[in-house]
């Protein structure tokens, strides 16, 4: 079944008594099993949206149906517990986790040999790794990740990247992946969601049929045929080319 | 080491103190020491310092658990804080004493009335603490229990306890040190026993070796309580911080 959002109205009030209008008679269905990238200028309502389907922002009129019982998330910072290790973190979000499934999860994110380690001992790249792995041990119908790739450098970015790819190919699951960052978007996504900025509208959608394996080769074609959606990247996020 | 030389330069000056003002007004070091043997052969100085321990103890233990659960109770919902919070201040306010004596008129000279002034007298202390310590409690580790369906039990001990903990652990520092000097004013003003009573019996004989006989051995319990129990408490309460940031 697929998940269907339907926001009427979404807004946030401001300090000064004004509000800002972020979802107006938005809805969006994700088919069952098909990953979407949503993609947008910052602060257009991508991380509200994955919030409200996560259930976590309950304070809006509209309604998601069909979200399903196990759902994986991972948000924009890692949100480890600081005084758990990352094995005990990860156990935690997921109690049913084998001692098997623990460390095939751990060296499916290269982290083997990290598990007794506290979160204050991880760098930045290391801490998200964890916080990915903890949203895959749950085995989720549904997983949101809510730029997952944010403040890491370069390097890094594109290993998780192709770690992420791989991983989310090769289990049947509904994904929604907010980014700003065409490259993440036409790397892993079945089909990419433009979105406008606040209040958010879908300016177009764009499926990529071509297998998530043979993408990288083909990423010039890829960043041409999103071109039509006129995406202005934000400067300095990698995408040279994507802009038209 | 410089701890120790420290506590001898004290004695020491206690001493010369004590030459100077004469027996009246600071007996010597050996001279309280005596007292203190032979109040201790009596067994006088056990079951006082015994009795008053275990007040201490019974209404530290009791403002604890009340303070905390309302401290976190208040930090939770606003409009019970917005209601009690007028209260807690005029209770914070109110002198120890004016507690202490309204609870043994109301409920007569008894225990139970020492163990409710000593109990009130700690408990708004232990409420504002831990009430900083739910406000802080950070909201993005919650919804991260939320999104994983962690269970009630599952979020107290794993999301919520260990962020409370060092509030805890600081209420309970600050907490000892109050305590026990109400619980001394307690006993003074209307119990039988216990290490207040004494040095209101001192006090009236005007009897200083008495006196420091009962005080010194008090303070050294407290301070092992402190640097033994509660400091090392506090400590365990935040050692994941020590791994890295």
């Amino acid at each position: 079944m697929a998940l269907e959002i339907e926001i009427a109205r979404k807004a946030f009030r401001l300090a000064d008594r004004g509000e800002r209008i972020v979802f107006d008679r938005f809805s969006l269905s994700v088919a069952e099993g098909s990953i979407v990238a949503l993609l947008g200028p910052s602060g257009c309502g991508k991380s509200s949206l994955l919030r409200i389907i996560a259930g976590l922002d309950t304070d809006f009129s509209g309604v998601v149906t069909n979200r399903p019982a196990r759902v994986g998330m991972a948000f924009q910072e890692p949100r480890l517990l600081p005084w758990r290790s990352v094995a005990d973190n990860l156990r935690l979000a997921a109690p049913g986790l084998t001692d098997e499934a623990l460390a095939a999860l751990l060296a499916a994110f290269e982290l083997e040999g990290r598990g007794g380690d506290y979160p204050g001992q991880l760098s930045l790249g290391l801490a998200r790794r964890a916080a990915l792995a903890r949203a895959f041990a749950v085995e989720p119908e549904l997983m949101l990740l809510d730029e997952p790739f944010a403040s890491l450098d370069r390097a890094l970015h594109l290993r998780l990247r192709a770690l992420l790819a791989q991983r989310i190919g090769a289990k049947k699951i509904t994904a929604l992946i907010a980014t700003h960052d065409l490259d993440d978007a036409l790397l892993l996504a079945d089909e990419i969601i433009f979105l406008e900025p606040a209040p958010a509208r879908i300016r177009g959608r764009l499926p990529i049929p071509a297998p998530r394996g043979s993408r990288d080769e083909n990423l010039t074609k890829l960043r041409a045929s999103a071109a039509i959606y006129q995406v202005n990247d934000a400067p300095g996020n990698g995408n040279s080319e994507g802009a038209t | 080491m410089t701890r120790i030389v420290s506590l001898c330069l004290f004695v020491a000056l206690w001493q010369v103190g004590a030459l100077l003002l004469g027996p009246r007004y600071l007996p010597e070091p050996m001279a309280v020491a005596a007292t203190l043997l032979a109040e201790a052969r009596s067994g006088a100085l056990a079951f006082n310092l015994g009795v008053t321990l275990a007040r201490v103890l019974a209404g530290f233990s009791l403002a604890m658990v009340i303070g905390s659960a309302l401290g976190v109770a208040l930090g939770r919902l606003t409009w019970l804080d917005r209601l009690v919070d007028p209260w807690l201040v005029i209770v914070l306010n109110t002198p120890a004493l004016v507690v202490i004596m309204f609870a043994y008129i109301w409920g007569g000279l008894n225990e139970v009335s020492a163990l409710a002034a000593i109990t009130l007298n700690k408990l708004p202390n232990a409420v504002v603490t831990l009430r900083e310590g739910a406000r802080a409690l950070d909201p993005a580790l919650d919804e991260m229990a939320k999104v994983f369906v962690f269970s009630r039990l599952r979020r107290w001990r794993h999301v919520v306890a260990p962020q409370l903990a060092p509030y805890f652990a600081a209420a309970a520092r600050g907490g000892l040190a109050l305590v026990w000097k109400i619980v001394l004013v307690v006993e003074l003003l209307g119990r039988p026993n216990g290490v207040g009573f004494k040095m209101n019996e001192a006090f009236q004989l005007f009897d200083l070796r008495l006196l420091l006989a009962y005080a010194l051995p008090f303070v050294a319990l407290m301070i092992l309580v402190e640097s033994f129990v509660l400091r090392p408490a506090e400590r365990s309460a935040s050692w994941w911080r020590r791994h890295g940031a």
